[in-house]
């Protein structure tokens, strides 16, 4: 009797996400999206980025232009400070919706609209970041009001020992299992942590200190920023920062278990893999 | 065996990814041409302005930079000249025909010349122009005060915003225009310029005289002005969206 009950899988189902969590976490997905996409419309404006208050040619960090070469045709080039790329196709040339080529910034499958359209981008973009404010205003007062920051997210003294292990972990793509996995490992805390309290707070700012507007109600923008340019430059950077941090939390999703992780965050119910077996990342 | 599975899977995945991503944008594309989703985006417009208009005091100013900063190079965007040969006369004698009418929903309609204005109260400020494309040029202008002038000329009751009537097409069949409202037009930085870095305006800026905004972007600037006219709505002028741009789609409140 009691040899077979060992044997009977023991696969535990947790509630690990609460409703609040997971709302807020498909509109941010959907919000961050739709912000990316519009802000390279929005770039593609004017795709040269300064630092600064003012956008002097010398103060140039990076920019994506067509050029004409010697033969007469066009090529797109990416300068990064002093370094230049060809980056025909995808960068400064691409082709566009109409089928030919032209002198845009980012390519037309990676802005909203696809088409040139600064007003209808800049329409997208307000609309989505106000939603993102609402939406991440209610996940902060639930995050701290029901103790999720301190429970779930705060790293502990034990675990900032065990960082070292953790990555070296992470990189072997062998993740927790067990009362391990019941909690976020340290990576994980700190990546969020890093997201929520640092990237989103930065990008907010820094949007707020290119509108003229806010810029003469709260002039100490431009001061902590250096000026309207560099905040412009830091949005970008903010925006690179937050598409990277999508590309490894996709990564993870998948090799950790993609539909334990998708259905934990739609139903809030996770499996954990008991200690002693293998985990269906491994598995997969 | 197990390792093409692999590849098939990570390939179908891929080109799954691909075909969703086309068809959000596509989406995307739709809804941008949809005019309620059109009208559903512009609700943060005007909840961007009525924000901004609680924030802002009218006493906040746009921040003054000093000699040092100004562009060396001050890009001239929109219409860099007037086609129309009546400017180009006024041009040639160096805008000392030139009239600015002030009329409308006003106690004491006006026709300036540029001597007239000159010799009102003026403000010299060194602000930064911030364009909708993104970029930004310092600059050093001089211009009529709005305030006093707004004081001698009497707005009526019913005024409540200044349409600003140009000479320029930008290559439209209609004349440039933009508006702002009274909150913008008693600021103490809003300016009727006609001097820029120590100079009489350039055709290229706007000559022989354009508005400063300090607080919102570039568009709402209106150069090469020719008349001010006091208005209760600007429904029914051109498209409707109180601008040449805001016809085009932009903002009509351009704080941000």
């Amino acid at each position: 009797m009691v040899a077979a009950t060992t044997d009977i899988p023991r696969t535990e189902l947790i509630y690990r996400h609460a409703l609040l969590v997971r709302l807020t976490h498909w509109v941010n997905a959907l919000c961050l999206l739709i912000l990316l996409l519009s802000g390279l419309q929005i770039f593609n404006a004017h795709p040269t980025l300064y630092l600064g208050s003012k956008s002097e040619p010398s103060a140039a960090i990076l920019s994506m232009d067509a050029v004409q070469r010697d033969n007469g045709s066009y090529a797109g080039v990416t300068t990064i400070g002093s370094h230049s790329f060809d980056t025909t196709g995808v960068f400064g040339l691409s082709t566009g919706p109409s089928g030919r080529l032209e002198a845009r910034g980012f390519p037309d499958w990676i802005t909203i609209p696809s088409y040139r359209d600064l007003a209808t981008g800049r329409r997208w973009h307000f609309f989505f970041a106000w939603l993102l404010v609402f939406n991440g205003l209610a996940y902060l007062i639930y995050a701290f009001f029901s103790g999720h920051v301190r429970r779930d997210l705060a790293p502990t003294k034990s675990e900032f020992r065990t960082i070292g292990h953790s990555i070296s972990e992470h990189a072997r793509f062998h993740f927790p299992k067990g009362e391990e996995a019941k909690r976020y490992n340290v990576l994980q805390k700190l990546a969020y942590l890093a997201v929520i309290f640092g990237l989103l707070p930065l990008v907010f700012l820094t949007g707020l200190t290119m509108s003229p507007g806010m810029d003469a109600a709260f002039p100490a923008l431009l001061d902590i920023f250096g000026g309207r340019q560099s905040a412009r430059t830091i949005h970008f950077l903010c925006a690179l920062g937050l598409t990277l941090f999508f590309i490894v939390h996709i990564v993870m999703v998948f090799a950790s278990g993609a539909f334990n992780n998708i259905r934990s965050m739609i139903t809030g119910r996770y499996a954990i893999t008991p200690d002693d077996q293998p985990s269906r990342g491994e598995a997969a | 065996m197990k390792r093409t599975s692999k590849i098939s899977r990570r390939s179908f995945l891929a080109r799954g990814a691909a075909l969703g991503g086309a068809a959000f944008l596509g989406g995307c594309d739709q809804l941008s041409q949809s005019p309620s989703f059109r009208d559903l985006l512009s609700k943060a417009e005007w909840l961007t302005k009525n924000v901004q208009r609680l924030i802002l005091t009218e006493r906040d100013l746009a921040r003054e930079y000093t000699e040092a900063d100004l562009s060396t190079h001050f890009k001239a965007n929109g219409s860099t000249n007037v086609a129309d040969p009546g400017y180009q006369a006024l041009a040639q004698n160096g805008f000392s025909d030139w009239r600015l009418t002030i009329d409308g929903l006003v106690d004491r309609p006006a026709s300036l010349s540029l001597a007239d204005l000159r010799a009102l109260p003026s403000r010299t400020q060194i602000t930064r122009h911030d364009c909708v494309e993104g970029w930004s040029a310092i600059g050093k202008w001089t211009g009529t005060q709005m305030t006093p002038l707004l004081q001698s000329i009497g707005l009526k009751p019913e005024a409540r915003y200044l349409v600003f009537h140009c000479a320029d097409k930008l290559g439209s069949t209609s004349n440039y225009y933009e508006s702002i409202d009274l909150i913008d037009a008693f600021h103490p930085q809003t300016i009727l310029a006609y001097d820029m870095n120590n100079a009489p305006l350039t055709v290229p800026h706007g000559a022989p005289l354009r508005l400063r905004v300090e607080r919102q972007l570039g568009y709402k600037h209106a150069k090469y002005i020719q008349r001010i006219e006091a208005v209760s709505s600007f429904a029914m002028i051109e498209g409707g969206g109180g601008g040449f741009w805001e016809d085009r789609g932009y903002a009509w409140y351009a704080g941000i």
